[in-house]
């Protein structure tokens, strides 16, 4: 998770108002740790009574060799662990206190050793697998991370795409339809970006030819999307379930070799198809988008669309080609709801998830390893649920499934706060 | 820091979306006077008004093609079409129509009922639905003109109904008193929501979208984590339902036992009213537009951009919130997790329908209200799944948005486009050949 906070202003700050270096330096990242630290040190270590231990399994079948598990003592290994987080709350104090930024690793470390503590609290008297929870994280955060890369595609030309849900629903919609009727996971995952990409095209027609607010656009494209899904599943797939709506579902797929690894090998390296093409769009667009010449005129657009006219880059067709990949790749993430998780195609089954890949692009500052990084961390809160809501952990289930969304405010307020997208983003571009 | 200009805000106010769009009212130019009575018939066709009547018309079309589509008598009339062509277009016109006018007897008026009470009750009905949500959609717009987007109505909404429904079931005031406190927790619930939003964006830059979208899922979870608590059970029961509403707290039927139709509709117009008078009469409606519009320009005035940023998301989270108590002091009468429905999300498209205008908001909300009512009805009665009633009002929403559109769609001139550019006399290039 990237902890870095911008210190500089977002906007040029005005000539009469010249900040002092006070005021510029932003206190907002040793708060925030030092607030979660103290938290944890008396929710997690001091209140709940000892004498319990909690343990991590880190061990899996077919590794290299066996890691045993571990266990510690619940009380002690809080206190400990939030003591870690609230020393790293003061080394970010004394850096920002001197003018320095706290520096990336401090609130990655952070975060892992502040969810230690709390899965330490939570999990005492019981024992819980590492392993499963990075790898449910891992497939969990997977259409997140294909939407917020689908909406980055968009946003780098200049194009906000909130429809985001919607091409994650059609693609959902799309996958299973095929993959049904054909018997193939392949052709489901052709169909998925397909499917996504009606909705694209929709996007980019009324807000790139037509010139209507991206917002409006995308919230609306997401009602028809659910209208639409739903209302053929009710009239089409559910009459036929049994031909129509139970698709094959991808199966995992050892990667010779690295799926041997200790920890990483079971939790990277035995994924589905699916997860490894999230990989290879992770590396080729982070390629393509900052390393070549596409991706220069495609930032160009999304920055300063009038600049990019004048030197002859054609700024509608980059956006009408922007926001299509996007959809196509927001509508891939959609097959992982019906051929990777569920099996078959439900109403509304993406329940929100294109909206927290939005709010995870906008974490990720509209980068794909960026997203990819939000995305997981949003995936692992998902999983701490699923996993946590089995234990029976003090902590009533309810509140554990707000963990996600509470993640996201924390997060994007009092991490990120005043981050800069793409200047033209959401801004029609009219050729003089 | 706080009063930095924040990222979005400088977007043209959402809720018109076209700025070209003609101003009602406003002459065309320097015109004769039948040349005024043409250009009046030429705006009402084509501007507007006329372009709302297409966007509906072609919203029902797209949606009966679909209705159509499905029906197993078409799809088993399409199987023969070469050798009947006619059965495919019988059949096909036969379920629309039935879907369709299954709708209009559910949403306004059932000619085949016994009773005139039993006629129009589809229309009181329609008013009600109507209500929470032309109250929500208001909160919702003020956000709009004030450019910020509050997708967060869901969670207000939901606020607003919890904290109107505890104080309506959990105290015992007296009648009239008991009521209006009841409103009032609601209308506290939804502003105390939205305003972490406003708060959280004014003072960190976080961006409304997404932390009023979290907020709905947080607020969804706190509500079903508070029905199983005992502040907020009946005693004694493991289901997840409050104990009912007094009768104190509950909204009076207007119409008499026969209509759910209550009072809760006057407040839906008073509401708009307010709305009205505030974005249009009011010294800080014009600072929301300020802001809105150009915030750069607001700060130079001296406008404070922060303080006018949480008090737009309170007012909207406001009006949302009374929606909420609205929905339960009215009809539901009682708390449950499904409380607010999709209260909030279709909000914010009744508010994009009416252009974030009060009467456009009324209008639009009640046409919402028929739909979702006759599209019941009609689920009932034809088989047609509901959902289609979400794609024609996307649909329409869509087409609205985008005027140039439905013009070529019917093949409609531009009522905006310069008037000489059709006086100008043809190239003298072209002219030599003809």
């Amino acid at each position: 998770m990237s902890a870095a906070v911008d210190t500089r202003p977002a906007a040029p700050a005005p000539a009469a108002r010249v900040p002092s270096p006070l005021a510029r330096r932003s206190w907002k990242a040793p708060i925030t740790f030092g607030v979660l630290g103290l938290a944890a040190l008396v929710l997690f270590g001091l209140l709940p009574s000892g004498g319990k231990e909690t343990t991590f399994a880190i061990g899996a079948s077919g590794t290299w060799f066996h890691l045993t598990d571990f266990t510690i003592p619940s009380k002690a290994g809080a206190i400990v662990l939030s003591l870690i987080c609230l020393a790293l709350a003061g080394y970010a104090a004394w850096r920002v206190r001197d003018g320095h930024k706290p520096g990336r690793w401090v609130g990655a470390v952070f975060g892992v050793a502040w969810v230690l503590a709390f899965l330490t609290w939570a999990v005492a008297g019981k024992s819980v697998s590492i392993v499963s929870l990075l790898q449910s994280s891992l497939v969990l955060a997977v259409p997140l991370a294909f939407g917020a890369m689908g909406g980055l595609l968009g946003e780098r030309a200049g194009v906000v795409n909130i429809a985001i849900e919607g091409q994650l629903l059609t693609g959902a919609f799309g996958a299973a339809l095929v993959a049904s009727v054909t018997h193939s996971v392949y052709a489901g995952l052709i169909a998925a970006p397909v499917a996504g990409l009606l909705i694209g095209s929709l996007l980019a027609l009324f807000t790139v030819k037509y010139r209507v607010n991206q917002i409006i656009v995308g919230v609306v494209l997401n009602v028809l999307a659910v209208g639409l899904t739903s209302f053929l599943y009710a009239s089409v797939l559910k009459p036929n379930e049994a031909t129509l709506n139970s698709p094959p579902r991808l199966q995992a797929v050892s990667i010779p070799v690295l799926a041997n690894i200790p920890v990483v090998g079971p939790v990277l390296f035995r994924q589905t198809i699916l997860v490894y093409l999230l990989y290879v769009a992770v590396v080729v667009l982070t390629i393509s988008l900052f390393r070549t010449r596409w991706g220069l005129r495609v930032r160009a657009v999304g920055e300063h669309p009038l600049a990019a006219d004048t030197v002859g880059i054609n700024v509608q067709a980059t956006r009408w080609r922007n926001v299509l990949l996007g959809s196509m790749v927001a509508g891939l993430g959609g097959a992982f709801f019906t051929l990777g998780s569920v099996g078959k195609f439900a109403q509304e089954m993406t329940a929100g998830k294109g909206y927290i890949a939005l709010a995870a692009m906008i974490l990720g500052r509209w980068t794909p390893i960026g997203s990819l990084g939000a995305a997981l961390l949003f995936g692992f809160a998902n999983a701490l649920q699923l996993v946590l809501s089995v234990l029976d952990v003090p902590v009533p289930n309810q509140l554990m499934l707000m963990l996600p969304y509470l993640v996201t405010i924390v997060a994007v307020a009092g991490l990120v706060g005043r981050v800069r997208g793409p200047a033209a983003a959401g801004e029609p571009y009219v050729k003089e | 820091m706080s009063d930095e200009i924040l990222p979005g805000a400088t977007s043209p106010t959402i809720g018109m979306p076209q700025p070209e769009a003609p101003t009602p009212g406003a002459p065309a130019g320097g015109a004769t006077s039948e040349d005024r009575a043409a250009s009046m018939l030429r705006r009402i066709a084509t501007g507007e008004i006329g372009v709302s009547v297409l966007a509906f018309v072609l919203a029902l079309v797209i949606g009966g093609i679909l209705i159509a589509a499905v029906d197993p008598d078409v799809t088993k009339a399409a199987g023969y079409f070469f050798s009947r062509p006619s059965d495919l277009l019988t059949a096909a016109w036969d379920s629309v129509t039935q879907a369709y006018s299954a709708m209009f007897k559910g949403a306004v008026f059932n000619p085949d009922a016994a009773t005139f009470q039993q006629a129009i009750r589809p229309l009181t009905e329609t008013m009600t639905v109507a209500t929470p949500l032309i109250i929500a959609a208001l909160g919702v717009a003020v956000g709009f003109r004030a450019g910020l987007f509050n997708i967060g109505a869901q969670g207000q909404v939901i606020l607003g109904a919890t904290l109107g429904g505890y104080v309506g079931f959990a105290w015992h005031l007296p009648v009239g008193l008991h009521l209006l406190v009841a409103l009032v927790g609601g209308i506290l619930g939804g502003a105390i929501w939205a305003g972490i939003a406003g708060f959280l964006r004014a003072r960190t830059g976080a961006h409304e979208v997404i932390v009023t979208i979290m907020l709905n899922y947080v607020a969804l979870y706190l509500l079903s984590y508070l029905l199983t608590t005992d502040a907020f059970t009946i005693p004694g029961s493991n289901q997840p339902t409050s104990p009912g509403v007094d009768e104190s707290a509950q909204l009076p039927l207007l119409l008499g036992d026969w209509s759910r139709l209550n009072a809760g509709f006057i407040v839906a117009i008073l509401a708009a009213v307010f709305v009205w008078w505030l974005m249009t009469r009011s010294v800080i409606g014009f600072r929301f537009r300020a802001v809105g519009s150009n915030p750069h320009a607001s700060r130079t005035a001296g406008v404070s951009i922060s303080t006018t940023i949480v008090l737009v998301m309170v007012t909207s989270g406001a009006l949302a919130g009374l929606a909420g108590a609205v929905q339960i002091l009215g009809t539901e009468k009682q708390l449950s997790a499904g409380i607010a429905g999709s209260l909030g999300f279709d909000a914010i498209t009744v508010a994009l329908l009416g252009r974030s205008r009060p009467l456009g908001i009324f209008l639009a909300g009640l046409l919402y209200g028929g739909l979702d009512v006759g599209g019941r009805v009609m689920e009932a009665a034809t088989g047609t799944p509901i959902d289609i009633v979400l794609v024609i009002q996307a649909l329409v929403v869509l087409f609205i948005a985008a005027p140039p559109l439905v013009r070529a769609i019917f093949h409609l001139p531009d009522p905006t486009a310069p008037r000489r550019a059709k006086v100008r006399p043809e190239p003298v290039v072209k002219g030599a050949s003809a």
